[in-house]
């Protein structure tokens, strides 16, 4: 359906003028309001994107504690652990130790899909909610026996292949033994069951949780299933959530390109293809922040080299599908994915004109994820947008600056606190996929390994990238620049929209999507006209507020 | 009716002394109540002639939402009532949330009402006051007047600054109130004078001597007080005076905790010296 028109708006006599606003200066006045003390930490945090050699960027600080009083948008270690990386996969019963809200307020948030009927047994619990529903009486005595007679129960019941045990806050606090209780009940039910101590306490953001998730299925999961299967271009795809039904997308692409998905870390995703993801010949990742550890830990383990790639818009897409072909070498894959690639740009390129004119020059401000953020600046790009703001949640400083600034980032006393695995060569299943000199080298046929090259360098000059964007920030950013569209979490949903502003979520789509690969980008190019060039924003003000009818005074004045 | 909280180091005899005063202040007709916070719940042991108490807490878990007063309280010698909070066996869990909820528990019971016509109110709390839940007492104004069981020995007077600081903290907001330091002699040299200098340094005033005797120790074996078991005993008559001493306190002040520096000048000059 055709969206309604609006005729002009506040924010089209404004489009040109945003070049004249100096960022040095915005960011000086959003100091100016913190104490000192606070200004100090936030600005180094808050940077005017800048080229400052051959290799670098400004020097972001990321990944630390967030300062008290400031209402970010971060979320906790659990969340990161149980609702990002496991909460996707179907077969697996994901049982939550503590009191009923961490699980219920934890449950198919994400809008993650999935299809059961991809695997033999059909099974899938990511359509309920397990908890231990922790009461005061076991804060006071002790959870252990209850963890027990659930997971006994949850076992019963459904009869899972998998069961993994979540610790919240007050289980860190009363010192529940998780990991005794789920080796015991292990043996007892010969089914694989292991815990997470994922407390929310720990660390500074959920990113804490997503390297306690990694651990627990390396450790547990995978390499479980030696069976080999059939199949030329044997991939995983690491850090796709299947938001909206992106992995589906993703999933017909390789079937198509004839790349074999072995596994996907987490989306559309079963504990069998994880048991059995060793098996594959390359790692391919989407979201770097979230799921890195897995892919390096699996290189050290197995000698499966990794790649970032990136499916999100259509040119992402064909360098993607074209940097996986380039690294087989295979000419007959080569072949078939620009076959592939020319068979779905028609589409896109039709599109891309229709929309075009209608977004050309506007603004976009994303502040998501740890990787969300970085990847979505294409999509926009590709229907004339500018994203002039970007910033993660709980991204890392090579996330945002490139890997190679890894051995330089300070480790401090919150990442220690959680483990980093001792990770050795398997002595039977450690195969090196490639050549000892194309691993060491990290280059195979041109194409760069384990190589991620961060935000800062898609962005342009005195663009801001924000890390950890505090609301203050976030509202000031949006008066002075009236973005034609803000990209956020639900938290910031409806602050932003109350600026009249439409905001779309990149967590969960709202109600949107798939937008991955070229299918995806047409969507999100027809949601991007439908969110921006709607009327409704018009009547934010209401009419009294933009002409008053009736004029009046006091009888005193 | 007063509230006192009786806090000190961990071993210092706080559950002995406490049980022996209040005995000697039901001697003299004082209606009491004692409140056991401890999850070995044996700070009412010698009132009740042996562990015979049930906890709060167990009574909670097992009856539910349906207890009554007479359910979790027994009365021991001189009409006392005896409370036990009770807790989770040592290593799981979490004590200092189940005597929150035990408190709680009393309090929604009507334990306290007027008309229990209670002349006295004692808590008994285990040890260094570790966590939240174990100053439940000095918090919300449940125990207005705290006493501190101390010796001469240094880790006693260390943990007895310690839970001035506690006091201190919770003094503006609750209103509760240090009422003195009851010294607990271990025959440490000077004992008694650095007590009393301990104390005058903390704003306060060591209320009582108690020698050591070990009459306090047979009594206990007797699952007894000294004031039961041994009436005539010149230790029974330190109790009661020091529970008359208690009944005519009026000096109840907020401490000034020392600096580590200033406590350990303090032993040099008394306890070192010979």
């Amino acid at each position: 359906m055709e969206p309604m028109r609006k005729e002009t708006t506040e924010y089209e006599e404004k489009t040109d003028n945003w070049k004249d606003i100096d960022p040095k200066k915005v960011k000086q006045e959003i100091m100016e309001k913190y104490p000192p003390k606070v200004a100090r930490k936030r600005s180094k945090h808050f940077v005017i994107n800048k080229k400052v050699d051959d290799e670098n960027y400004t020097e972001i600080q990321a990944n630390v504690r967030t300062i008290p009083g400031i209402i970010s948008q971060r979320g906790c270690c659990y969340a990161g652990c149980k609702g990002v990386v496991m909460g996707p996969t179907r077969d697996i019963i994901n049982l939550t130790h503590g009191p009923i809200g961490c699980g219920f307020y934890s449950w198919l948030t994400r809008r993650n899909q999935t299809d059961p009927s991809t695997t033999p047994d059909g099974h899938n619990f990511m359509t309920y909610c397990f908890s231990t529903d922790m009461e005061e009486r076991e804060i006071i005595f002790g959870g252990e026996k209850k963890l027990k007679a659930a997971i006994q129960e949850a076992y019963d019941i459904f009869k899972p292949k998998m069961i993994s045990v979540f610790a919240t806050c007050p289980v860190g606090l009363i010192g529940d033994d998780i990991h005794s209780v789920t080796r015991e009940m292990e043996k007892k039910l010969g089914i694989t069951i292991f815990g997470f101590s994922c407390e929310g306490y720990k660390g500074v953001s959920q990113s804490a949780g997503h390297h306690v998730a990694n651990n627990g299925l390396f450790q547990h999961v995978i390499g479980l299933d030696d069976t080999v299967k059939e199949g030329d271009y044997k991939v995983n795809l690491l850090g796709e959530y299947n938001i909206g039904g992106d992995a589906f997308l993703i999933e017909d692409l390789f079937e198509r390109c004839g790349i074999t998905l072995i596994s996907t870390f987490s989306g559309n995703s079963s504990v069998d293809h994880f048991s059995n993801s060793h098996t594959a010949d390359l790692n391919l990742i989407m979201c770097h922040r979230s799921i890195n550890y897995v892919a390096d830990m699996m290189e050290q383990k197995y000698g499966i080299p990794w790649l970032k790639i990136n499916f999100l818009s259509a040119e992402a897409t064909s360098r993607s599908l074209r940097k996986i072909a380039e690294y087989y070498g295979d000419q007959k894959l080569i072949d078939r994915v620009e076959e592939v690639i020319a068979e779905e740009m028609p589409a896109v390129e039709k599109a891309q004109a229709e929309i075009r004119p209608r977004l050309e020059g506007k603004l976009a401000m994303m502040f998501v994820g740890g990787s969300r953020a970085h990847h979505y600046q294409e999509l926009f790009k590709e229907i004339g947008m500018i994203t002039i703001a970007a910033g993660y949640e709980f991204a890392h400083r090579d996330d945002y600056e490139g890997r190679h600034v890894l051995p330089k980032i300070k480790v401090d006393a919150d990442s220690r606190n959680i483990e980093e695995l001792d990770v050795q060569k398997d002595p039977e299943k450690y195969n090196p996929r490639i050549d000892k000199k194309e691993l060491e080298a990290e280059e195979r046929h041109g194409v760069r390994l384990k190589d991620y090259e961060g935000m800062m360098p898609d962005m342009e000059e005195g663009d801001y990238v924000i890390d950890d964007i505090s609301q203050y920030e976030t509202e000031k950013l949006i008066e002075t620049y009236k973005p034609a569209i803000f990209c956020a979490g639900i938290k910031e949903k409806y602050m932003i929209q109350k600026h009249g502003i439409p905001m779309k979520q990149l967590h969960s789509y709202d109600t949107g999507g798939p937008y991955a690969v070229y299918k995806g980008a047409v969507n999100f190019y027809y949601e991007m006209d439908r969110m921006i060039n709607s009327k409704v924003w018009d009547h934010i003000k209401a009419p009294w507020e933009k002409s008053p009818e009736l004029s009046a005074m006091y009888a005193y004045e | 009716m007063r509230k006192i909280a009786i806090y000190g180091k961990g071993g210092i005899g706080k559950s002995t002394t406490t049980q022996n005063t209040v005995a000697g202040l039901a001697e003299i007709g004082k209606k009491i109540m004692v409140v056991g916070c401890d999850p070995k719940a044996d700070s009412t042991r010698l009132l009740l002639g042996g562990l015979a108490q049930k906890s709060v807490l167990d009574t909670l878990r097992e009856e539910g939402e349906d207890v009554d007063l007479e359910d979790i309280r027994k009365i021991g010698f001189g009409d006392i009532l005896c409370v036990e909070s009770g807790g989770p066996e040592p290593g799981v869990g979490c004590a200092g949330r189940g005597i929150i909820t035990a408190i709680n528990m009393l309090e929604s019971l009507g334990a306290y009402e007027d008309s229990e016509g209670l002349d006295y109110a004692f808590y008994d709390v285990l040890g260094d006051v570790v966590c939240g839940g174990f100053a439940m007492p000095m918090r919300q104004g449940k125990a207005k007047e705290i006493y501190i069981v101390c010796s001469g020995e240094m880790m006693a007077m260390y943990a007895a600054n310690n839970i001035c600081k506690g006091i201190m903290k919770f003094a503006e907001g609750g209103g509760i109130r240090l009422a003195g330091i009851i010294c607990n002699s271990r025959q440490v040299n000077n004992e008694e004078e650095m007590i009393k200098a301990f104390a005058e340094k903390l704003g306060t005033y060591m209320i009582h001597f108690v020698p050591r005797d070990n009459m306090v120790q047979k009594a206990e074996i007797n699952r007894k007080t000294v004031i039961e078991f041994n009436p005539e005993h010149p230790q029974a008559d330190e109790y009661r005076t020091l529970a008359k001493k208690i009944e005519a306190n009026e000096n109840f002040i907020i401490p000034t905790p020392l600096e580590m520096d200033e406590l350990e000048k303090l032993l040099i000059e008394y306890g070192i010296g010979d």
